[in-house]
């Protein structure tokens, strides 16, 4: 994995959403981002590549999460697993600053 | 740990680009301070002017509440469920953005600034069915008393939301003194001063600061001067 840039799994289910997802998560020059709209798509995407954050958009049920979660946890531990509120860029580089300061 | 904590005006976070300027009482966009993240449920607090005929393109939200309230001028509001509509000072406005809403927000006039306080609480329910709210509210009625703008109550007073939170405005005459006791046990209250200057059980308090109270008990509000107007949001503590 490139140390120097951080890698985001966006998961949701609100494709126009997570179209515009995938330009902001890939707008920081330190960004990679990939967001999809299916749990298939996403631990496909898991599999192939190291992720740093996942982010768990609007759609993702409280069930849904949990199982996520669990096999991303047990994957690969350290990983954030973590909500995005917001659907946008209001708080988007705040969750993920925060986030890797109390990881 | 302490139970109050106080936001001083010159205090909050700052973005000015151009047609947009905004003060960010807690962390958004550009504006990082891991010690202004949130009083509870409460997450966005922007104090923003819009030039005249400038705006918001449309952008999406999702599972946040969302509330404008307008203290000059105009906005035009338009989304993807089909509204196109204006609220003035003295509307409110809220969106339930739940499973996720696209929307443009602009000044509704050309040559006039807008004002107004853009209001972000995390929902009490994830991945709700998008909805759009607004409400008259009559500015004379807070005429020395606390109005009720929003609560989570359908058929309340004002609007309502997705959140155990409930929403006051007053205009209070220099030296108007109320009380304010939480809706709800485990609610804490934040007070946001929109002019003059107040005092809230004895902490002074002057034009856009913030002032949290996570264990309030009944909170004595006095006003120090003349039309001073206050906002109180009642609003869980965990979220």
């Amino acid at each position: 994995m490139d140390t120097q840039q951080l890698h985001i799994l966006a998961i949701g289910r609100n494709a126009e959403i997570m179209t515009v997802m995938q330009r902001l998560l890939n707008t920081p020059e330190n960004w990679k981002g990939l967001a999809v709209t299916t749990d298939e798509a996403a631990l496909a995407a898991f599999d192939k590549e190291a992720f740093d954050i996942v982010l768990l958009c609007a759609g993702v049920t409280p069930d849904e999460e949990v199982a996520l979660t669990s096999h991303f946890r047990q994957h690969s531990p350290g990983i954030i697993v973590k909500r995005h509120f917001g659907g946008g860029s209001g708080l988007l580089k705040n969750e993920i600053l925060y986030a890797l300061e109390h990881r | 740990m302490a139970n109050t904590i106080l936001h001083k005006a010159d205090t909050r976070g700052h973005a000015d680009h151009g047609w947009l300027d905004s003060h960010h009482t807690f962390s958004f966009a550009n504006y990082y301070n891991p010690e202004r993240m949130q009083f509870g449920a409460l997450r966005v607090l922007n104090d923003d002017v819009v030039a005249g005929g400038r705006g918001f393109d449309s952008h999406p939200h999702d599972n946040m509440e969302i509330i404008s309230i307008p203290l000059e001028g105009a906005l035009e509001h338009k989304d993807n469920l089909g509204n196109t509509v204006v609220t003035e000072a003295g509307e409110i406005q809220v969106m339930s953005t739940g499973t996720g809403v696209f929307h443009s927000e602009y000044n509704a006039y050309p040559d006039k600034t807008a004002r107004f306080l853009q209001i972000w609480l995390f929902p009490n329910q994830l991945n709700v069915t998008p909805r759009y709210d607004q409400a008259k509210i009559n500015i004379a009625d807070r005429k020395n008393t606390l109005q009720q703008l929003i609560s989570p109550d359908k058929n309340g007073e004002g609007t309502w939301l997705y959140q155990d939170a409930w929403f006051h405005m007053g205009r209070f005459d220099k030296g108007f003194s109320t009380a304010y006791t939480a809706k709800k046990q485990g609610n804490g209250v934040y007070f946001f001063v929109i002019s003059g200057s107040f005092t809230v059980n004895g902490q002074e308090l002057n034009a856009r600061d913030g002032y949290g109270i996570t264990d309030p008990g009944q909170l004595n509000i006095t006003a120090l001067t003349e039309n001073a107007e206050l906002l109180v949001i009642d609003i869980p503590l965990f979220s």
